[in-house]
Formats: structure tokens, C-alpha cells, sequence
């Protein structure tokens, strides 16, 4: 099947070589980072994480949410996803690819981590990450690629794969769970030191996710030929209206704690976030627009008349996406820094190389989802034919 | 004269034995000599060595002189502590805070103007329950029976779960390379590598000298005093006894030690 992907249109290698140069303009800033080290990010010992771990959280959510279209499908025999859950689990393999390499580009000595495997401790979450992550990596090429495989022979998958698939699902939320563990349980930031974390990440995810598909589907319908089909499209836009009302309100029930109990320690965050502290105000901008566009899309994608038109549709889900992205990717990690335990306000910028590696990581991860969804797509086309 | 083939055999084979002989040999002669800058410890006599059951410190920082960096410098030049002269890639082992900063709860205006403005030496807490330990991936960071929180640097990943734990802001990143900026290399202590994390280790390479910490013994005001909780004979204990003092967010349950007379 592999074959598949070395056939395509000129956009397609177009695109190809694009992404292969970003990924290796990423390679050559990377190949700086190491001999320079991790200084040569906007990371500082007051903000110890950046935009890479934040890249990392936010694409475990990417990659969590096939399960949106695994559920509905194997649990319900909701027919009209049977054609497309192929692209939710090429999406997780991807997004897990591309969350495991922000993970070693942001250690120190990349060299040495084999060390988590060599001396592995069980008291930290991080640990249990790496264990989730790769396991779920493991079961959605599995399964992806044998029903992909049995759909061109045009024989039922076999017995074994079923019970991986439902395997997959409470796997899918471990990994999200797991990752909102890392943050939920430090006792010294008490930005995220609260219970809601994982729900709240789950929320989003299941938001974000399905919004990248619609997209990748009417995209997939323009240049590809291949149709997911109106019902499917449709019932997705229904998840990302449900999944993102549900994570809008999570943030603002943690508002609510925040600012009604007044705790200055849990305030301070919050405050910096949407009205800048002692001053500094880098991400106010953003974490306002990421409220603008989270309302716009909500109300877009509620309103039946709008889901139903395309440019609404995608429109909604690029804003879903975006809005998404700025809070889980840009403002979640780095404002549980800001005030520091020593009650300093350092701001955090990330410098160009660091968005050129993690650009590079992103292409990376679009590389191997369009040679992924080549091959489905050629498998689809063999079918109909 | 041609070599025939039994004389060129002769020499292939004693050349080839010469080239082996010293690496077989070399590992009997080396041990004698071999030095590891910091090993001079192991050669010490046990009778010499300060042995406690939890090391812990006491802080009276009233006796702090204004501007004194004597703990700072000692330490820093001790351990090889890198100066980068920028806050973003800076490394501390010990250095000095406004009160409101250590003390956020119990800080309010109205508290004397002096000890507001005054500088109070902050390090790590070598916390009985450190969450740096809990979260560390690879074990590089755990804690020893005497209560000391100490690094693996050969071993850390550089991953920095630890920093982002440690709810006092005692850890530092090794951003870049860190040897270009020491001012003077102290042979009898490791310099680190770049993408390393590291930390106040209570000199835990003096303690087995039986010698006390670069701090304490730098600080002219004794205003540091370094003991053993376990020995209620000790110094610290009845220092401790007799006067009020506060640990750092001790309400997080990390049971910090060193403890703050105010």
C-alpha cells in the first residue's frame, strides 16, 4: 500500500517539498540548538517551558480526539463515520509522531533519553506519558492501516482488530488525562493545581480535533476527490459545537473560582492572562481574540443554517482551531510561570529559531499525515472504481 | 635483505602485541592514579565525616549585614556556579530575596521598613517531601537518608519537570554551556554540562570532610546555622526552640528545611 503515496498531482508534490523544507529548515535551527543549547529559545529559568511543551499538550489533544469518530462508530454503528475513521486514527498517529518530537527537542541532552526507559520511575507522571503516548501511537497505525488493508482487499478486518479498537477508546483518554497530570499535580503553581485540568483538556480536544478533520474532509472533497459525505461532516460540526461549549465553560467555571474567591495566588494568573500583571501584557491580545473567536465559532456552529453552509463550516472550525491553539498552545504552559514562585513577572517570547524547529516539528507531522491520507485516499478511489 | 615470511610474522606479531599490552595493562597501573576532581571525599577517614539524620538550616536573618554577598560568593566559587551576567540563563545555588517575595501570606505594608528592604538568603529547602523528587523521570534527582535533595548530573535529561515543580524557584537550567563563564575553576568540585538542571546540594561533598557548609562557614554573622533535626542536642534545635520562625509555603506540604527566624 505504501506505493500509493509516491503517486499524486503536481499540487501534491508541491506541497510534499513545501513541507520537507520546512521540516528541514527545523533540522538545520535544531542542529544549532544542540551545539548552543536550550538558551537559543526565549526559555528562562523563571519561564522553564515554552512553546515546544506547549505544542506537545496541545497536540495530545489533536491525537486524543479520534476517538470521536472511533465511539460513535464501533460503539453505536453510527454508519456514516465507517468511511472516515481511517483519518481519525492517521490524524492521532500523526499528532502523536509530532507530540513525542516536541518532547525531545525540548530536552536538555537530547542524548540521554534512553534514560527514562533505563531508570524508570513510577512516581513520575511524565513517565506514564511516554508509556500512554507511544501505546496509543502503537494501536491507531495497527488499526488504521489493517482495516485500511482489509477496505482494498474488500475483506472484513479480522477478529483481532475489534477489541484493539475499543481498546483505543478509554486509551484516548488516558492520554489526555495523563497529560493533564503533569500539570495537575504540582503543588507550587496553582495555576494548574486544579482538579479540572483534565476535563477541561478533554473538552478542548475533543473540540479542536474534530475541527481539524471537517477540515481535512472538505479539503480531502475539493482537491482529492474523495467525499466523507454531508452526514458525517455534519454530525463532526455537532461534536465541535458540544465539545467546545463544554470546554468554554470549563474555563469559565475556573474563572469564576478565580476571581470570586480572589485567592491571590490562583488570581494572579488569570489576571496576567486577560489584563496583563505589573505591567506586562504579552498574551492579553491573544487570550482576548481566543475568547472572540471560541464565542463566534460557538454561535456559528449552533445555528443550524450557518453549520450547514461550507465557508460558515470551515470558517467555524478554523476559528475553533485557532482559538483552541492560542489557549492551549501559547497561554496554558507558560502563564503557570508567570508570577514566578518568587512572585516575578519575567515574560516569555519565543525566538525565531525556536518557531523555526517548532514549525519544522509541525511540517514534519503534515508530512507524514499527507503521505497517510494519500494512501487512504488512492485505497478509496481503487474501490470506487 | 628481504623479510621472509617467518620474520615478517615475528614482527606483525610483536607489533600487535605491543599496541594490546598497555590497554590490558593499563586499567591495573590507572588505579592508583586516578583522579576525579571531587573524590578527594572517598579517601577521608568515616570518624571525620558529619553524619545527621535530616540536615536542615536555620536562618537569622536579622544578623544579615545589608548588601553582604560573603554566602553568595563562597558558594558560587565552591560549586562553580557559572556567572552569564543575564537574569534569562542565570544559575543560583543561594542568593538573596525581599521578604514579600519569600513570605507572600504573611507579607502586608505595614510590617517594619526594615525587614521589607532587607535581602533574606533563599536556596533549596531539601524539602522531607520534595516534589522535584516525585516528578523527576529518569530518578536523577532523590533524596538521601540524611534528608538531602541532591542531583544525578551525569544522569539528567535536562527535561525541567523539576523546576517547574519546585515551588520555590530554587532550581536553574544550564541554558548553554557553562564552563566559559566560571571565573575560577575549583579542581575538587564537577563543573556541569550544558542542558543539565542543577542545585544547592547542603555541600554534601564537605559534610564527609566533616567540614559544614561554604555558606555557613563564609557567613562572619553566623546568621546560617546548618545541624541536624534529629539530635535535639543540636544547635539548630534549640535556636529553634527559643525563637519564632517560619518555613517558605509550608502549607503546600512540601515540609521545607530551612527554617526562617523572624
Amino acid at each position: 500500500m505504501l506505493e500509493k503515496a509516491l503517486r499524486g498531482s503536481r499540487g501534491y508534490w508541491m506541497w510534499i517539498i513545501f513541507l520537507v523544507a520546512v521540516t528541514a529548515n527545523g533540522f538545520f535551527f535544531y542542529w544549532q540548538q544542540l551545539n548552543y543549547g536550550l538558551g537559543i529559545t526565549g526559555m528562562s529559568r523563571d519561564v522553564s517551558w515554552g512553546l515546544y511543551i506547549a505544542q506537545f499538550t496541545f497536540l495530545v489533544g489533536i491525537a486524543a480526539s479520534a476517538v470521536m469518530l472511533v465511539l460513535p462508530y464501533y460503539l453505536h454503528d453510527y454508519k456514516a463515520f465507517g468511511k472516515i475513521t481511517v483519518l481519525g486514527e492517521f490524524l492521532a498517529v500523526s499528532a502523536v509522531i509530532m507530540c513525542v518530537t516536541f518532547v525531545f527537542v525540548d530536552l536538555g541532552q537530547p542524548s540521554r533519553v534512553m534514560n527514562i526507559f533505563l531508570h524508570p520511575a513510577p512516581t513520575s507522571i511524565l513517565f506514564w506519558d511516554t508509556i500512554v503516548l507511544s501505546g496509543y501511537m502503537l494501536i491507531n497505525i495497527i488499526t488504521g492501516w489493517v482495516v485500511l488493508s482489509c477496505d482494498r482487499k474488500e475483506v472484513p478486518p479480522p477478529a483481532w482488530v475489534k477489541p484493539l479498537i475499543y481498546l483505543s477508546i478509554p486509551w484516548a483518554v488516558s492520554i489526555h488525562t495523563v497529560t493533564a497530570f503533569i500539570y495537575a499535580g504540582l503543588p507550587g503553581r496553582s495555576f494548574w493545581l486544579t482538579a479540572i485540568m483534565a476535563p477541561r483538556f478533554l473538552a478542548s480536544a475533543f473540540a479542536s480535533g474534530p475541527a481539524l478533520l471537517i477540515i481535512f474532509c472538505l479539503i480531502l472533497k475539493k482537491y482529492a476527490g474523495f467525499d466523507a459525505g454531508k452526514t458525517a461532516i455534519q454530525t463532526l460540526a455537532k461534536i465541535v459545537a458540544y465539545a467546545l461549549a463544554a470546554s468554554i465553560f470549563f474555563v469559565l467555571v475556573e474563572l469564576f473560582t478565580a476571581f470570586y474567591g480572589g485567592l491571590p495566588e490562583h488570581e494572579a494568573h488569570f489576571r496576567y492572562l486577560f489584563s496583563g500583571l505589573h505591567g506586562h501584557h504579552n498574551l492579553v491580545p491573544w487570550m482576548w481574540t481566543s475568547a472572540v473567536l471560541a464565542f463566534g465559532a460557538l454561535a456559528a456552529l449552533i445555528y443550524p443554517r450557518a453549520r450547514n453552509s461550507e465557508p460558515v463550516l470551515v470558517a467555524a472550525c478554523a476559528a475553533v482551531f485557532l482559538s483552541l491553539w492560542i489557549e492551549k498552545g501559547l497561554g496554558l504552559v507558560v502563564t503557570g510561570f508567570i508570577p514566578s514562585p518568587l512572585e516575578a513577572v519575567t515574560e516569555y517570547v519565543p525566538t525565531g529559531p525556536e518557531m523555526a524547529i517548532a514549525l519544522g516539528v509541525w511540517a514534519g507531522g503534515f508530512l507524514i499525515l499527507t503521505l497517510l491520507y494519500r494512501i487512504f485516499v488512492a485505497v478509496r478511489q481503487e474501490e470506487n472504481s | 635483505m628481504t623479510p621472509n615470511r617467518r620474520d615478517f610474522l615475528k614482527i606483525a606479531g610483536m607489533s600487535t602485541l605491543s599496541l594490546i599490552a598497555p590497554a590490558i595493562l593499563r586499567p591495573a597501573f590507572a588505579k592508583e592514579k586516578l583522579s576525579i576532581p571531587g573524590a578527594k571525599t572517598n579517601q577521608t577517614s568515616s570518624s571525620q565525616q558529619l553524619k545527621g539524620k535530616r540536615w536542615a538550616m536555620a536562618v537569622d536573618f536579622a544578623k544579615c549585614r545589608r548588601g553582604c554577598v560573603d554566602c553568595i560568593a563562597a558558594c558560587h566559587e565552591v560549586h562553580n556556579v557559572p556567572q552569564f551576567g543575564n537574569p534569562k540563563d542565570e544559575i543560583k545555588w543561594i542568593w538573596r530575596e525581599k521578604f514579600a517575595a519569600i513570605f507572600p501570606s504573611e507579607s502586608h505594608p505595614y510590617l517594619p521598613e526594615s525587614l521589607q528592604r532587607q535581602g533574606i538568603p533563599v536556596l533549596c529547602n531539601h524539602c522531607a517531601n520534595p516534589p522535584c523528587v516525585k516528578v523527576c523521570p529518569t530518578k536523577a534527582t532523590f533524596k538521601r537518608a540524611d534528608g538531602i535533595v541532591i542531583m544525578d548530573y551525569h544522569r539528567c535529561i535536562g527535561c525541567r519537570f523539576c523546576m517547574a515543580a519546585c515551588p520555590y524557584g530554587a532550581r536553574s537550567m544550564n541554558y548553554r554551556d557553562p564552563r566559559p563563564f566560571i571565573s575560577k575553576i575549583n579542581p575538587d568540585f564537577p563543573t556541569r554540562t550544558k542542558g543539565v538542571v542543577e542545585k544547592c546540594n547542603f555541600c554534601e561533598e564537605r559534610l564527609v570532610q566533616g567540614i559544614l557548609p561554604a555558606c555557613v562557614t563564609a557567613c562572619k554573622e553566623k546568621a546560617l546555622v546548618f545541624g541536624d533535626m534529629e539530635d535535639p542536642k543540636a544547635e539548630i534545635r534549640l535556636l529553634l526552640s527559643k525563637h519564632f520562625n517560619l518555613r517558605r509555603r509550608a502549607h503546600l506540604g512540601t515540609e521545607p528545611q530551612i527554617y526562617y527566624i523572624v
